[in-house]
């Protein structure tokens, strides 16, 4: 049953060749069998998702027929979950009950879908390996001595090691991309607005957002169908109208101009990687699509760019876990102030700590102007170089990382080392525009991520070009060895 | 040595908005702690603010009725610190692109003089909850029920040169929110909260000195008494060779003093960046126009139209002009009884002064407009005197009933008629002979002040009731003829 797509599942569902209970269980048994060598979960929720595949089945049995009712799927335990706990992957929030839910988990809830836990991520969305969570690092299914990705590591895995057919995932710097990459999955960031960030526990407000992961673009493209759409409790969320985004995606490829951008394509990039993403590329010429060298000439900045605004919202954003109302609080504070700076020094750990200081220093009077403001400008450049690359090309491609994911602890002494895994993806999140990752093959036995870049707005379109590149490929159906059970 | 004071006020006014500016939870006074916030105010991690309508409105409506710059773009920062009562760590404020830019209004002082204020700017932001520091043993609780609350922060030049001065720009500015209605103005449950920026310059220098902020003066009369104390602390530093420090300070309302807070060395730095949940905000120009056309007739323009459509003087005018309830309530009585002079004396007089005795808000009398309306009536049409008047105003106030009940209950209509009138004035004159030969021998200037005395001596014996200009006539009337009889 894990191999089946999520159309496939909602068909057998429908023809009553097993039912949502029945598949939920088999979800609930790999998770307890599998899951103790990926760490992919926080929290399962047997009971819950038991409870939901019985509500399924009975709205199954009634005749309805919405696209996932009884699919089980996971949240990354980023998005609140009523009456679970949200931990965000810290201890600062290890106690953490919400009392509502994201408009994300409410959607899905809405939609009939089982959910059956909360994924293991980066404490706070702050990291690109999984490591700095408070829960202990997520492992790769690929290769367990190697990381997921991050943030959004333990979503990437559980889709990986086929746990759950559907994850949700939220990217802020390729959050949602890297790790789909790592782990050989699907993984679409919108573009900014296109999902309700209500619920989604904020790292940077202006540069978080929410995408489905999952094994195939027709997979994230249902459940993109139901994440999207206009929240009037976000105001950043677009009044956009959404669209079907199955509708579109047998559309040929041909005319398809795809932008290569120079700067993706530099020595920064391992030679196998960069063989397997020429591969990749091939298949879409193949297909009808032509292929165009272009210039983003300001990449190279969207790192210290997104390490200065990020931080920044970051350091301010959490500044609400004070130990006052919830969350962690420390033992016996003798006053305010060790009431603060306990509870906070004891809740978060090293990177999230380090990310408040950047950020406050670069918010800090005498150097905002320097850094802050600066880095503001620099953004609207690299929205402009994406914005003046859209005249020529449909949509943008390239590798989503460097190359394939690494080994546990290898990076985790040199933050910097760490932030350069992030130069391909910075600058989407910067431009706020949509881009996925997909398979792209292996190396070594570790998968590669093509990353596509689409126009804003554009997700129908990206979502198209993926699914044409798996029509002709199989990367996407490839299980983990360990995980083929 | 002569200073002269320079003086300018911050005015943190709530917004009489019925829900807070970035939720939906309730915005009213009084209610039990933390039953007013949601998961919004409480900062729960995810929540997201939505700025309310109505608090832009308010704001745009204030920058109308001082005629400033609207700010058609303007943009929401967060302005950074920990506080308990502050739930997310940063208070949602705005800092470099207000909503509202300069403007101005005017005040004028007791000697009738009118002074032009400058405002700087006014800017849109969010009230911060509470602290309890009594009834819990040594610890300090929180209610949030005012977090979130909107809040218009004014700020005006440093314009103002007395506490009298300020005291005027603070009713003036009362007296021009309420007219709105954009804001209850109630400085007891602290809906206008007052920062004083004070510092003092020798007479005629154009450099400014060091100046103090005295936080959180929530009276006109506190701020009346801390500017004074205030000059006179800034004065003894001066003059005893000292600098002024800049910090800020409390008034200690009980002890009449002013005492030091923090230094503003060590101050936060609020590390202000624009706030990344809310879009800025973008006004048409269209919306300002139908704002402008809609506003309501401000204390100003009403106070001109008082002096010119109803012939009042011009303090008559101000006060009544002032509060929109009071002007409002007075023109319903104007209305109802056709005399705009009766009807402003007997509002500012017993209507106001009863009120006053009594403690009451406009809005508790218990004598409506319309009821007040028709005991006048009664004394233009002659039913009764102003006197009596007065006697069924207090039975109103008492709830005995209109006016019309109580004057046929009491039997206090005027004797108009005028055969009684004659019989007691002939009464009178008979009685009081001696009064009689002073009044006959008196000149014309002297008989005028002694025909008072019969005058009185009637309406005592009308129990009040007598017509007084018919006693007058007939008084005269008869003294005269008394008089001309005595002489043949």
């Amino acid at each position: 049953m894990h191999d089946l797509s999520v159309a496939e599942l909602a068909l057998g569902l429908r023809a009553k060749h097993f039912s949502s209970t029945e598949l939920t269980r088999h979800s609930l048994a790999r998770i307890n069998t599998l899951d103790t060598h990926y760490n992919s979960f926080i929290t399962v929720d047997e009971t819950g998702a038991l409870a939901a595949a019985a509500q399924a089945d009975a709205r199954l049995a009634n005749g309805d027929t919405s696209p996932l009712l009884g699919i089980p799927l996971a949240h990354k335990d980023i998005f609140c979950t009523e009456g679970l706990r949200t931990s965000c992957g810290s201890k600062m929030l290890d106690n953490f009950i919400p009392p509502y839910d994201a408009t994300v988990t409410r959607r899905l809830r809405e939609a009939g879908t089982v959910l059956l836990g909360k994924t293991n991520m980066d404490e706070f969305a702050m990291g690109s390996s999984n490591e700095t969570s408070f829960y202990g690092a997520a492992q790769n299914p690929w290769n367990t001595q190697r990381v997921p990705g991050g943030s959004s590591g333990g979503s990437a895995a559980a889709v990986a090691a086929r746990l759950a057919p559907l994850a949700t995932g939220t990217d802020t710097g390729g959050s949602i991309r890297q790790p789909a990459a790592f782990c050989g999955i699907t993984g679409l960031k919108p573009t900014y607005g296109r999902v309700s960030r209500l619920g989604m526990i904020a790292y940077a407000s202006s540069l978080d957002q929410g995408g489905p992961m999952a094994r195939s673009a027709e997979d994230c493209a249902l459940l993109l169908n139901v994440m999207a759409g206009f929240d009037p409790l976000d105001s950043t969320s677009s009044e956009r109208p959404t669209e079907d985004y199955s509708a579109g995606l047998e559309k040929p490829l041909a005319g398809l101009r795809v932008g290569l951008p120079r700067e993706f394509f530099g020595a920064g990039l391992e030679a196998n990687t960069h063989t397997r993403i020429r591969d990749a590329l091939a298949l879409l010429e193949q297909q009808g699509a032509t292929l165009v060298d272009i210039n983003l000439p300001h990449t190279e900045l969207s790192i210290p760019t997104y390490y200065i605004i990020a931080p920044a919202e970051a350091s301010t954003n959490l500044s609400r876990y004070d130990g006052v109302r919830y969350g962690h609080r420390c033992e016996a504070p003798r006053d305010l102030h060790d009431l603060y700076t306990r509870s906070r020094q004891e809740g978060f750990g090293d990177e999230v700590k380090r990310r408040i200081l950047v950020g406050t220093y670069a918010l800090s009077a005498g150097y905002y102007d320097a850094y802050y403001r600066k880095a503001q400008q620099v953004r609207r450049l690299i929205r402009q170089d994406f914005l003046d690359a859209f005249t020529k090309v449909d949509i943008i491609a390239g590798p989503t990382t460097p190359g394939p994911a690494f080994g546990i602890g290898a990076k985790t002494s040199d933050p910097l080392a760490m932030y350069l895994e992030d130069v391909y993806t910075l600058a989407v999140n910067l431009a706020g525009l949509p881009a996925m990752s997909v398979p792209a093959g292996h190396v070594e036995g570790l998968p590669v991520g093509l990353q596509l870049i689409g126009q804003h707005f554009a997700e129908a379109r990206l979502l198209n070009v993926a699914h044409q590149l798996q029509q002709a490929s199989d990367w996407h159906l490839q299980t983990p060895p360990e995980a083929n059970v | 040595m002569r200073w002269d004071v320079v003086i300018g006020l911050e005015v943190h006014l709530q917004l009489a908005t019925e829900s807070k500016i970035f939720s939906g939870a309730a915005t009213q006074f009084g209610a039990e702690p933390n039953t007013q916030a949601c998961a919004v105010d409480l900062a729960m991690p995810g929540m997201l603010p939505v700025l309310n309508e109505q608090a832009v409105r308010y704001a745009v409506m204030f920058g109308l009725g001082i005629g400033a710059d609207i700010g058609l773009r303007s943009v929401f920062d967060r302005k950074n610190y920990f506080y308990p009562d502050l739930p997310k760590g940063y208070q949602i404020s705005q800092f470099q692109e207000p909503i509202v830019g300069r403007g101005h209004f005017d005040i004028q002082l007791e000697d009738g003089s009118v002074r032009r204020i400058g405002i700087t700017r006014a800017h849109l932001e969010e009230d911060a909850g509470k602290s309890l520091h009594e009834d819990f043993h040594d610890q300090t609780g929180i209610d949030l029920n005012r977090a979130g609350t909107p809040l218009l922060e004014i700020v005006s030049e440093p314009d103002l040169r007395s506490a009298e001065e300020a005291v005027a720009y603070l009713k003036t500015l009362h007296s021009l929110v309420t007219s709105l209605g954009i804001s209850d103005g109630n400085m007891a449950e602290g809906s206008m909260r007052c920062d004083v920026n004070l510092s003092l310059r020798p007479a005629g220098s154009d450099t400014l000195g060091t100046r103090a902020e005295i936080k959180n003066v929530n009276s006109f009369r506190f701020v009346e008494k801390a500017i004074h104390y205030e000059i006179e602390r800034q004065a003894d530093i001066l003059e005893s060779g000292g600098t002024v420090v800049q910090e800020t300070r409390l008034y200690d309302a009980d002890r009449d003093e002013t005492r030091s807070m923090r230094s503003k060395e060590v101050a936060n730095d609020y590390r202000y960046f624009p706030e990344p949940d809310l879009l800025p905000i973008i006004i048409e120009q269209s919306w300002v126009d139908s704002l402008r056309a809609s506003l309501p007739e401000l204390p100003r323009a009403k106070r001109e139209r008082f002096i010119a459509d109803y012939g009042l003087s011009p303090y008559d005018a101000t006060v009544l002009a002032a509060q929109r309830p009071l002007a409002d309530y007075y023109e319903a009585v104007v209305q109802a009884c056709g005399d705009a002079k009766i009807g402003a004396n007997w509002v500012q007089g017993e209507l106001l002064g009863q009120l006053n005795r009594n403690g009451l808000e406009l809005a508790q009398s218990p004598v409506s407009a319309e009821a007040l309306a028709a005991l006048i009536q009664r004394i233009v049409d002659g039913s009764i005197s102003g006197k009596i008047g007065k006697q069924v105003f207090e039975a109103m106030w008492a709830g005995e009933g209109d006016a019309d009940s109580i004057i046929e209950a009491r039997g206090l209509r005027q004797v108009s008629d005028s055969g009684a009138l004659e019989g007691m004035v002939a009464d009178v004159i008979r009685g009081n002979p001696e009064q009689v030969a002073q009044y006959q021998a008196a000149d014309e200037a002297r008989r005028k002040k002694l025909s008072g005395f019969f005058v009185g001596q009637i309406m005592k014996l009308s129990k009040g009731q007598a017509n007084p200009q018919m006693v007058n006539d007939l008084l005269t009337q008869q003294l005269d003829s008394a008089s001309a009889n005595g002489d043949s």
